[in-house]
């Protein structure tokens, strides 16, 4: 069958990725998932004739994988729930455990609440009622005691405010403010 | 011999033949078994509900107590099908009501059960007891809630993966307090918040309770109270299962799920934070059954160290966020398994965990006593489905679903022929098989050999020509299923043996090569069968011309002939009142304009035949009334959309007043 050739054609084609993807099929992903509960192949057959024309844009335009109706065979509830678990993933808040060196207990904060930097650090100040430093990349954080530091995915203490701020609550898992002769070893002025 | 027995001696040996399939053969002997036989059957199963009607159930089957019903097609589970195709329950609970059947029992696969019907199941059947509703859509809460508060010795609620349109959860609240017979209740798949109150109450005063499936919205502490409740369960679907471990709630829930040593089955965490898994290590060492196919946020080592607790499993339903890695632990550990299922945590994706060949050859390995199987994977070779023939004789299921479905072996860049050969040659119980990856016909070869025992076969992106489909349809004899998907099947192979269908259960073909023409040959010369042409849902015109390719074609055996229920988007062939156009016949269209005698007027069009004489008077829109060239069969139609006042109508032969050349035959017209 026609299509099938294509078929072939794509698994064999040279492209960056894991073999069993294409890029087509993870941009659209979530989108055709969507359609294909209601039509066959709506981006290829827009007007409602006959079956005759469905079948050759079958053949002449073959679907990629994303956009096969039925196709991996899960029931559409299985689908579905796992839908909604990934959306929900997306949207569910970011808590983060905050502590201070020296308070008698942490806190927990949505980092996804905030926009940047400048919101997150004043949350802090307010929460635990200190105030930072100012931040300069080559200085770290100038002018207080305190310094806001986090660990990352590897475990490591780092300073916060180095990475852009999408990078920064990716990888956070919980921060820290530090304070006293600590801190002074992270970020001072050499 | 048996006939010197009084008849209560043969129903009394009859009653230990529970199983379908004996109790048929029972009642072919002879007249008097058959009489026997049919008189103390208590439960049916009926796989196609269109393959006979509930009166003629009940005439055979007064008895009935148990019904089983399953409505459509396997494909619509994947959207094949449009969601208005059929399989209404409502016509059969109607009728059971009708004839005073004293139904216990109903268990439903992929039908549209109605509010409606499940309240008449509850207001009619005073001993109805289990509700079993799986894939099924068309009821809400409130259908769930006339179950709750009338059935007053409820023993089972038991609701698998259906589409419920409302989600409020006062259903709950509906039970009374005098019911506390429930032994199973079921409600993972309510997507709304329960009455967290009204179910702890519920569960605390059903002392027989052994199963219970929550869904998401039951939160930790309300899962404690009940575990406390009902230490006697012996299956449990957790909803919401989300604690900090060092808590005190979380100690409590400890404390509470030890204490319930029966449990055998676990399923759901439909949400969950892995980091507490480990309270539910005491109970793991006795399950034999864990589905975490829910449960996509268990996964790494917080899921090989939980499967590393349960020596004794025999079922699992896993993702495939498992890995390889994760299913060599899982060979390792269960000696016991049976049956195994890996699902797609990412369905377009490529999860980097997801599982290849590698996995299902630890795991043939480690289990021998494995007999079913369904396994979505990234890729599959042929050496690896060898190597599991080899480990695992005793399939009775087997069904591969490369994600990718048209992959080749990636080491050989083979079809997997030779692989799937393998499974069909060394399993010879396998019943049920589906295939995927680059395949041609010598599969099918294999398949038509080897596969005696093989009663459903599912077909996707496969083969090279009719052939394949031959060597299935001659060699499968006790072939029960059949559904094909994008093959280049044709009416040849559809043709071969037209006879052959009638000792099938049902045949799906989607995106092959058949044509109107050749379904319609099969329509023809099998009336026994129906024959459905499906069309998308969005066209409401069939396309006339034999030679048009069909696009889904649903044949199955029936006693009962052509539906009455089918929409718009199905054509049953051989259907009169839808051969060529989607005319109304005559009759429908008189129907439609409530015709009654009224005197006459000036404006009429008449027609005199043999067979019928109306007399009336209308204006036809575009026509000139004395209309003598008009299609007759056209310009009816046209009067019954345009004329919704008509009363009367006379139609007359043009001739008439001497003009015309459009003759329509009487038969003509009372065939549309």
């Amino acid at each position: 069958m026609a299509f099938e050739k294509d078929f072939n054609l794509d698994v064999t084609e040279l492209r960056l990725g894991l073999p069993g993807t294409s890029e087509e099929s993870e941009k659209q992903a979530s989108t055709t998932l969507r359609i294909s509960n209601k039509r066959a192949m709506p981006d290829m057959n827009e007007d409602s004739s006959v079956a005759a024309d469905k079948k050759c844009d079958q053949e002449t335009a073959p679907p990629t994988k994303a956009q096969v109706v039925g196709w991996p065979p899960i029931r559409s509830y299985r689908k579905n729930s796992l839908q909604t678990k990934k959306t929900e993933a997306e949207t569910c808040g970011m808590y983060v455990k905050v502590s201070m060196d020296g308070a008698p207990y942490l806190r927990k904060i949505d980092l996804k609440m905030y926009k940047g930097y400048p919101e997150l650090l004043k949350a802090l100040e307010e929460m635990f009622k200190f105030k930072v430093g100012k931040y300069s990349e080559r200085e770290g954080y100038n002018g207080s005691e305190f310094v806001p530091t986090y660990e990352d995915k590897d475990g490591d203490l780092m300073l916060v405010g180095d990475v852009p701020w999408e990078m920064f609550i990716n990888s956070c898992k919980r921060l820290r403010i530090m304070k006293g002769s600590e801190a002074r070893g992270l970020g001072c002025v050499v | 011999m048996m006939n010197y027995f009084p008849d209560e001696v043969l129903e009394h040996v009859f009653d230990f033949i529970t199983c379908h399939k004996d109790r048929n053969s029972v009642s072919l002997v002879c007249k008097s078994w058959h009489r026997i036989e049919r008189y103390s059957r208590r439960r049916v199963f009926i796989g196609n509900c269109y393959s006979i009607s509930p009166e003629r159930l009940i005439a055979r089957f007064p008895g009935v107590k148990s019904l089983t019903l399953k409505g459509k097609p396997h494909f619509a589970d994947f959207n094949l099908v449009p969601y208005d195709w059929g399989g209404f329950v409502y016509p059969w609970i109607k009728v059971l009501a009708e004839t005073g059947i004293g139904l216990e029992e109903l268990r439903l696969k992929r039908m549209v059960v109605s509010d409606e019907s499940l309240e008449l199941i509850s207001k009619t059947f005073v001993n109805f007891q289990s509700l079993v509703l799986v894939s099924c859509d068309g009821f809400s809460a409130d259908g769930l809630a006339a179950i709750a508060a009338n059935c007053r010795f409820l023993r089972e609620l038991d609701l698998q993966e259906n589409e419920v349109d409302d989600h409020r959860g006062h259903w709950l609240s509906c039970f009374p307090e005098s019911c506390t017979s429930l032994v199973s209740l079921n409600f993972a798949c309510l997507k709304g918040e329960v009455n967290l109150g009204a179910l702890e109450r519920l569960v605390s005063r059903s002392p027989n309770l052994k199963s219970l499936r929550l869904n998401r919205s039951v939160p930790l502490d309300t899962l404690q109270k009940l575990l406390m409740r009902a230490p006697q369960l012996v299956d449990l679907g957790i909803g919401s299962y989300v604690h900090d471990p060092s808590s005190e709630a979380s100690n409590k829930l400890k404390h509470a799920i030890q204490r319930c040593k029966s449990i055998m089955s676990l399923s759901g965490f439909l949400e969950v934070a892995p980091r507490c898994m480990s309270a539910i290590y005491p109970i793991c060492g006795n399950l034999t059954t864990l589905n975490l196919s829910y449960a996509p946020g268990i996964h790494g080592n917080k899921l090989t160290k939980l499967i590393q607790h349960c020596r004794k499993l025999q079922r699992l339903w896993i993702l495939d966020c498992i890995g390889d890695k994760g299913l060599g632990v899982v060979a390792s550990t269960c000696k016991e398994l049976q049956e195994l299922r890996v699902f797609p945590s990412d369905p377009f994706g490529a999860g980097n965990d997801a599982v290849t060949e590698e996995g299902l050859v630890l795991v043939s390995a480690g289990c021998p006593k494995l007999n079913s199987l369904l396994y979505f994977c990234q890729q599959m070779t042929n050496a690896a489905l060898i190597t599991v023939a080899k480990n695992c004789p005793n399939f009775i299921r087997f069904r591969l679903c490369i994600l990718d479905p048209v992959r080749p072996d990636p080491v050989t860049n083979q079809p997997l022929d030779e692989g799937f050969g393998a499974i069909v040659q060394s399993c010879k119980r396998l019943k049920r098989l589906s295939l995927s990856g680059l395949l041609t016909d010598q599969v099918f070869l294999y398949i038509g050999m080897y596969a005696e025992q093989l009663e459903m076969l599912s077909i996707a992106f496969a083969a090279d020509s009719d052939k394949g489909m031959l060597y299935v349809l001659n060699g499968c004899k006790k072939l029960r299923k059949l559904e094909i998907r994008d093959c280049p099947f044709g009416n040849a192979a559809l043709l071969e043996d037209v006879g052959k269908y009638e000792t099938m259960r049902s045949l799906w073909m989607s995106s092959c090569e058949v044509t109107l023409g050749g379904c319609k040959t099969v329509a023809e010369m099998m009336p026994s069968l129906n024959v459905e042409i499906i069309n998308e849902s969005d066209q409401t015109e069939f396309n006339l011309d034999d030679g048009q390719k069909v696009d889904k074609m649903y044949l199955y055996r029936t006693l009962v002939g052509h539906r009455k229920d089918a929409p718009e988007s199905v054509w049953i062939l051989g259907d009169l009142t839808r051969s060529e156009h989607h005319e109304p016949s005559l009759n429908d269209m008189i129907q439609d304009m409530k015709l009654k005698n009224v005197s006459g007027d000036d404006d009429f069009i008449i027609w005199e035949s043999n067979n019928f004489k109306l007399q009336g008077n209308f204006s036809v829109y575009g026509y000139n009334p004395f209309i003598f060239f008009f299609h007759p069969v056209v310009g009816l139609g046209v009067v019954a959309s345009s004329c919704k006042e008509l009363q009367e109508l006379r139609v007359f032969p043009s001739a008439v007043f001497g003009a015309g050349n459009d003759v329509v035959t009487e038969e003509g017209l009372i065939r549309r």
